[in-house]
């Protein structure tokens, strides 16, 4: 059996009326939004497509997350769109988590897995790291492909070809030895939305809930691979260039980007 | 432990735009104490290009040769761990682009070494490196510090500004080892017959515009405009709008006269295509977004409104 292992992550946005308090290195939950990690939904389905391609019985799909109670319910949402089974690993001692750190827990876990081919979201919507992939890789020895738009995984000549993208709208296709890992842009594919009854479903689905002791390793190694500590965390610092308002009436800001338009760029055809 | 380490930015035989970002992020690390900077340029056929990375004040340019003639992830971090044991620097500077992200997080988690991503600024005081990044879409931001003898920071392209090049002598080194990646080859950007980087008047759109049958609606609110449509990465991801209409660092880089921003947030990747752009006027509800950082005139109106107003003018 060929085994597609996909680490997921149940990331968090800001609400709107977020408060931030004096001398905090972190935000307080009450003000956290989370779901599944919007690059996730591509690395999960592009996993189920190549289980899909293959017989039946031929590719199973291993979701892992390292995550509180709260990343239960991204792993639920991957099971429901196909993947056969989750792990969560999780200890209250992980604190002020950084791409590092959760690539050591991570590594441990799949590790233990022994994946052809791992998939990870080029990067998560609320730290924006573009790290933990390709980490993970570096931990695992594995060779390693960062930001596919496509992904050819020939399984049986142990060869995925991949599409990178890279700036300026430039494509490069490079081919890699697997096992590897490779992260996965966003439009790479069409995700599919679990239904509700798909998602209740899930629920019984093997979903294994692990200690570090479980995975091998104690707090302490995790600390020892930390990156960096938080020192804080602030508003950031605009430029000095702020915005000069155009007010909110709909007819004067359009009266005022008529004039700024006309200023420079000029008269233009059917203006 | 003392210096800082380089990683130049380079495709196809060209020096990056970030390469001289980062060559200036490294120069004022060095001039508060972190010591003599270098740069490493890392590839195959390198040595003529390691004469065009070099600037005023670093010790050297390294050009590093390997056995690929493109960039590849494993290669480079072999290479960089050679500078590491070799210089054992205090500080390695590489770019927050989409070469590093192949093998930047791989070395730092293989070797231990202190760690940040997607940072926007650095500085060395009394013998300890701080380093900030933007979390939760640039809404806010986080200090770091490090327990490291060498930390790697990834910076992000546009956070400094370059330093102008300069001739720096060049050393070369040979990397012994073979790729593990193979490059196939290039595929160009299709551009389906517009080009938005030529045009002097963009409308572009983001998220805000919400669903797909609203594009028509402001591609032809561009057009009596005598504007070109634009748009940001998450409207070209859902296939509502082509490609070749992407503004951003995996779009286009623009320079119109007046770039006006309907319902785009402002991620880092897309404000890096229009750092060149003339007058930013932006339009979005959120008035936290990011865009309103870098934006000339902004208002929080609704767009749809706006757009009935715009109409009503042309």
């Amino acid at each position: 059996m060929v085994r597609l292992v996909v680490p997921i992550k149940q990331a968090a946005a800001l609400d709107e009326d977020f408060e931030l308090a004096d001398g905090s290195t972190e935000i307080d939950a009450d003000f956290l939004e989370s779901d599944l990690n919007e690059w996730d939904n591509f690395s999960v389905e592009a996993a189920i497509q190549i289980k899909e391609a293959a017989g039946e019985g031929e590719v199973e799909v291993v979701v892992v997350s390292v995550g509180d109670d709260d990343a239960e319910e991204a792993l639920l949402a991957c099971l429901a769109k196909g993947a056969d089974r989750g792990a969560r690993i999780w200890d209250e001692a992980l604190t002020d988590l950084e791409p590092l750190m959760v690539a050591t827990v991570l590594a441990a876990a799949v590790r233990r897995e022994e994946p052809d081919l791992v998939l990870c979201g080029v990067q998560s919507s609320d730290a924006a790291s573009s790290a933990t992939g390709v980490a993970l890789a570096g931990l695992l020895e594995l060779p390693h492909v960062a930001v596919a738009r496509a992904i050819e995984f020939d399984a049986a000549g142990r060869t995925a070809v991949v599409d990178r993208e890279l700036e300026g709208g430039l494509v490069e296709q490079v081919s890699v030895p697997t096992p590897a890992l490779i992260t996965i842009q966003t439009g790479a594919n069409e995700p599919r939305y679990a239904t509700l009854r798909a998602i209740k479903q899930a629920g019984a689905k093997q979903l294994d809930e692990l200690g570090l002791e479980d995975v091998g390793l104690s707090a302490d190694d995790v600390e020892a691979g930390r990156g960096a500590r938080t020192v804080g965390i602030a508003h950031p610092q605009r430029g000095e260039s702020s915005a000069e308002s155009l007010g909110e009436d709909a007819g004067s800001v359009a009266d005022r980007i008529m004039e700024i338009v006309g200023e420079q760029v000029g008269e233009r055809k059917g203006a | 432990m003392s210096g800082v380490l380089v990683i130049a930015e380079h495709r196809r035989g060209e020096p990056a735009e970030s390469t001289h970002e980062l060559i200036a992020a490294g120069l004022r690390l060095g001039s508060e104490g972190a010591g003599e900077v270098r740069v490493a340029v890392i590839g195959g056929g390198v040595t003529q290009l390691a004469e065009r990375c070099g600037a005023d004040g670093l010790a050297e340019v390294v050009a590093f040769e390997t056995e690929a003639s493109e960039f590849e992830p494993h290669l480079a971090q072999a290479a960089v761990e050679k500078l590491l044991d070799d210089l054992q620097p205090a500080v390695i500077l590489t770019g927050h682009t989409v070469d590093s992200f192949g093998f930047a997080p791989a070395l730092a988690a293989w070797r231990r070494l202190g760690f940040a991503p997607n940072v926007t600024a650095a500085e060395w005081n009394d013998g300890a490196l701080r380093a900030h990044r933007g979390v939760y879409g640039d809404r806010l931001v986080a200090a770091l510090e490090f327990d490291r003898d060498t930390t790697l920071l990834m910076l992000r392209p546009g956070a400094v500004a370059a330093v102008e090049p300069a001739s720096t002598p060049v050393r070369t080194e040979r990397l012994d080892a073979a790729p593990l990646a193979t490059h196939i080859g290039y595929r160009e950007a299709a551009t389906e017959g517009v080009d938005i980087t030529k045009s002097e008047f963009l409308l572009s759109i983001g998220r805000g515009v919400g669903e797909e049958e609203n594009i028509e609606r402001f591609s032809e609110l561009a057009e009596k405009l005598g504007a070109t449509l634009s748009a940001s990465r998450p409207l070209i991801d859902a296939g509502w709008v082509p490609s070749a209409r992407q503004v951003g660092q995996s779009g286009r880089t623009v320079k119109p006269k007046v770039y006006l921003a309907l319902g785009i947030s402002g991620a880092a990747q897309h404000l890096a295509g229009i750092r060149d752009a003339g007058t930013v006027i932006a339009v979005n509800t959120d008035a936290e977004a990011p865009i309103f950082g870098v934006a000339d005139y902004g208002s929080s109106v609704d767009l749809f409104d706006l757009a009935d107003e715009l109409e009503a003018r042309v």
